[in-house]
């Protein structure tokens, strides 16, 4: 039996707490304002209710699915690695989805959302085992290195990626792609979205296996865990998160880097009582940026990408800063 | 055989009455000079294929010369931007105690793609000419040199300093322009796109001869202090504890050495665009062939390497392929490439 | 002469150093035991410069660590830590040359290479110095870096648990070329010992450190005690009349 769950342990934080309720209601009322806002008049207008379901849901959905996934992807990359600062976007993964999904429209400019969202899983499976198996062969002295060398193996890849968009003309829109944004999210295009709902549930059922695996593999299988499986299993788990958001919204970077932190920061270290939190804060955060977006400069938008790159590096930045206070 | 040369190899040494030098022996001395009039030559062969190749006057009439005249600007250019990056990266890489990093990940290359970016922005595509002129290069060099400076002295200062950090907050904030940038590139018009895409790469092309009498002094500056240097140099690259305890002030040194870097860095990213890769290439190059840790002798490599392997790829660019202007994109794949073997290949960072 | 006095580090609340007096007479060797944690290695790395104090002076031979300028002092004292990241296609005698960094900047003089030689054939690294150091063992590494050390000709030298990670014999080789440096050379060598026994045999002086603050500090004899060792360690020690002294027996 590989499933070990000890009886005679310190007792751990619990799953809910009348906290959680609080948070719960916080990030609803955001949606709500999110499903509320918008140029057009849903409640006046005669076909208010159904732009509301083409539109307003679509997004709001979106929201929830994209920002729970992407901080949970965070939080599994940052439990494999041991390290704080690890995260789609600074391992190069978001990079090579961006390139596998190239790579696909380039080949089959017809291709339908399917085919797009399988390249970049394909391709950000890839990238996500190259990093795991760098940092394997490489003892690193600085925990602050491993993002640095993630962030230049990304600029590789995204040299790659823009050399094939240059000799392509798809240059622009390979910008208009990669910057993450809700405006496009509509009824009948966002649907496979619902994909990263099972990676989120997968990731609630085996979290505490990652965090024996980013133990090392001694740990792992002493304890009598199958290390590369479960390395395998969160590569995956990362990959098609990643892949399916990147495709259906785009890129939304720092957020899995993020929100994992400040929950850990404000609550400890307990993986278990932590995710649900993640989950939360994270969908908290994309819906709170999408609508500073859509109403700083209404009636445009600015995409969420925009407001994540910009609040996520200083949020970065600031969290660097007090590891350092740390030593 | 092998003995034999073994054998040579220890007598010279015995003969030199146990000297120690930069070269182990007689024989990596000689393989460095080896390399050294290597490079010169091949570099002399590029600098004149360049020149001279489908010049269709005969090699030193008065029209040959004309048109040479014309290319000289972008030869000179090319050993510019060479010696800054060559020279940087090398000297950026000991103080900072790692050699799979390279300094344009500073934010260098995000800062000029945002200046760029939202000249064409706010001004449409004339905007482009409004980032061109002598003012505006010595303005964008200062620009990088004051976030690389308030960098430093923020990061590197007090009792905590580290380049780790300082290098991940500056990689962090070229980030964030990024997305200020990528914004606002999704909001031009494609031809005001085109525009500004030409600029977004590095390219000789990019850099004007007006520049070069500013430009050529700096980089010069830059790397003959450096190259000065060489045996401080020498000594960081052993590490904090044991530099401080040979008497280098170690923090103070790292900062002198950072700033010079980002001098020369700057100068390059300000005449002809981004090279992230190039100076990895050049450095991880120099150090194979050099075979030895005397910056004295590393830096002059670097600085050729970089002209050698900028000069050629133009070179084969234009005349074999007919596609100059994917020069530094060609050079960014293998520098790419290059660190993905060094990460695989190299136990420890 | 090394005078510390009053000498302190803060971490956080809870861990601190000091405040600390001390006066480590000139020639011979002393080690410095103690604990795990208990701020050996962060009072070696303050005497030598490469950590600052939050308060109190330290000086050697008559130079204040903290005014002096790290110039002059790398000719009173060197200073070489357990863990050195070294650079590769650098050969033996290459990194004991670096020894000479403080007299000469780099620019070898010919009696620079007679000294160099020396260090080198001190440590019995003749045989190795055309060596590059990642071909060599961890204890021959250690060594180079030891002869590097002695290359800057300082009266004082510092060493951080020079024998962590040697053998048996490499430790006691260690400890031989230490004593024959202090005596033949005329050394005044502070290191940081894990082993009592190695301490008691080999050193003049043991300075016992706990807690951030040193609690003994004498002869061999004086420390090598059941009573004293049992307090400074927490756990009971015994020491028994071995062959070449007294041996403190601990299982």
């Amino acid at each position: 039996m590989t499933t070990t769950a000890p009886t005679a342990r310190p007792p751990r934080g619990r799953l809910l707490d009348p906290r959680l309720a609080i948070g719960v209601a916080i990030v609803l009322a955001l949606l709500a304002a999110s499903l509320m806002t918008g140029v057009y008049d849903v409640v006046g207008a005669a076909d208010g209710a159904e732009m509301f379901a083409i539109t307003r849901i679509p997004r709001t959905v979106a929201l929830v699915l994209a920002g729970a996934a992407m901080a949970m992807s965070g939080l599994v990359m940052q439990l494999l690695t041991q390290n704080r600062f690890v995260e789609p976007t600074t391992t190069g993964t978001t990079e090579w989805a961006g390139l596998g999904l190239m790579l696909v429209m380039i080949a089959v400019p017809t291709a339908g959302i399917l085919p797009r969202m399988l390249g970049a899983i394909v391709a950000a499976f890839v990238g996500t085992m190259l990093f795991f198996l760098l940092l394997r062969r490489i003892s690193l002295r600085s925990s602050l290195v491993v993002p640095i060398v993630g962030i230049m193996l990304g600029a590789v890849v995204s040299a790659v990626t823009t050399f094939i968009a240059l000799q392509t003309d798809m240059l622009q829109s390979l910008g208009v792609w990669f910057a993450g944004s809700f405006t496009s999210v509509l009824r009948g295009q966002y649907e496979p979205l619902w994909i990263v709902a099972v990676v989120a549930v997968a990731i609630f059922l085996v979290a505490d296996r990652f965090t024996i695996a980013g133990l090392g593999e001694e740990v792992a299988t002493n304890v009598g865990l199958d290390h590369r499986k479960v390395v395998l299993l969160g590569a995956g788990l990362v990959a098609v998160a990643t892949g399916v958001v990147t495709v259906v919204v785009g890129n939304l970077p720092f957020l899995g880097l993020v929100v994992p932190n400040v929950v850990s920061m404000l609550r400890g270290d307990d993986l278990r009582s932590n995710l649900p939190w993640v989950c939360l804060v994270g969908i908290g955060v994309v819906t709170a940026c999408d609508l500073l977006g859509r109403t700083i400069i209404a009636p445009f938008e600015v995409p969420v990408s925009l407001i994540l790159g910009v609040l996520g590096a200083i949020g970065f930045v600031l969290l660097i800063l007090r590891q350092r206070r740390r030593g | 055989m092998l003995a034999g040369t073994t054998a040579t190899g220890a007598a010279a040494t015995e003969a030199e009455g146990r000297a120690s030098g930069p070269f182990p022996t007689a024989r990596a001395r000689r393989r460095y000079r080896l390399v050294v009039a290597g490079l010169v030559a091949v570099a002399a062969l590029i600098a004149l294929g360049l020149l001279a190749w489908d010049n269709p006057m005969p090699l030193g009439s008065d029209g040959f010369w004309r048109i040479a005249e014309l290319r000289i600007t972008s030869l000179v250019v090319m050993a510019v931007v060479a010696v800054a990056q060559g020279v940087a990266t090398v000297a950026f890489q000991t103080a900072a105690g790692n050699r799979i990093l390279t300094p344009s990940i500073l934010g260098f290359e995000a800062l000029y793609v945002a200046v760029q970016t939202s000249a064409v922005y706010f001004l449409g595509a004339a905007g482009i000419s409004a980032v061109q002129g002598v003012p505006q290069f010595l303005l964008q060099v200062a620009l990088m040199m004051g976030l690389a400076t308030a960098l430093f002295g923020w990061l590197l200062r007090g009792r905590r300093g580290s380049v780790h950090v300082m290098l991940l907050v500056g990689i962090v904030i070229g980030g964030g322009l990024g997305s200020v940038s990528a914004f606002m590139q999704r909001l031009l018009t494609p031809s005001e796109f085109d525009v500004l895409s030409a600029r977004l790469f590095g390219s000789v092309a990019n850099a004007d001869a007006a520049y070069l009498p500013f430009a050529v002094p700096l980089v010069a500056l830059g790397a003959v202090v450096l190259w000065l240097r060489s045996r401080r140099l020498d000594a960081l690259a052993l590490g904090r504890d044991v530099a401080t305890g040979l008497g280098v002030d170690h923090r103070r040194e790292t900062m002198l050495v950072l700033l010079l870097v980002s001098l020369l860095i700057a100068v390059s990213t300000a005449l002809v665009g981004p090279m992230v890769f190039l100076g990895f290439l050049v450095a991880t190059l120099a150090y194979q062939l050099s075979g030895t840790y005397d910056h004295r002798r590393i830096l002059p490599v670097a600085a050729l390497l970089g002209f050698v392997v900028l000069g050629g790829a133009s070179f084969v660019m234009r005349h074999v392929f007919s596609a100059e202007g994917v020069v530094s994109i060609i050079i960014e794949l293998v520098g790419g490439t290059v660190f993905l073997l060094v990460l695989l290949r190299k136990g420890r960072l | 002469m090394i005078q510390l006095q009053d000498v302190r580090k803060d971490y956080g609340d809870e861990v601190s150093i000091g405040p600390v007096d001390l006066a480590i007479p000139r020639g011979g060797i002393t080690a410095l035991v103690g604990p795990n944690g208990a701020g050996k290695s962060t009072l070696l790395t303050m005497v030598g410069r490469l950590l600052g104090l939050d308060g109190g002076t330290i000086s050697i031979g008559g130079h204040d660590v903290a005014r002096t300028p790290s110039k002059a002092l790398a000719k009173v004292v060197s200073v070489l830590r357990q863990e050195n990241h070294f650079v590769t296609r650098l050969t033996v005698r290459q990194l004991v040359g670096f020894g000479r960094f403080p007299h000469s900047k780099g620019r070898l003089t010919v009696d620079d290479e007679a000294r160099i030689s020396e260090a080198i054939d001190f440590l019995d690294l003749g045989a190795l110095e055309g060596r590059y150091l990642d071909e060599l063992s961890g204890g021959q590494r250690q060594r180079a870096y030891v002869a590097m050390v002695l290359a800057q000709e300082t009266d004082y030298v510092l060493l951080d648990e020079p024998l962590n990670n040697l053998d048996m014999r490499h430790s006691v080789q260690m400890m031989q070329h230490l004593r024959r440096a202090a005596e033949e050379l005329d050394r005044t060598i502070v290191v940081v010992l894990h082993d009592i026994n190695f301490a008691g045999r080999y050193a003049d002086r043991i300075c016992a450190v706990k807690d951030g603050r040193v609690v003994e500090f004498g002869t061999p004899a004086e420390i090598l005690r059941d009573d004293v060792l049992s307090a400074v360690f927490e756990t009971p020690v015994r020491v028994i009349e071995g062959p070449d002294g007294p041996l403190a027996v601990y299982y």
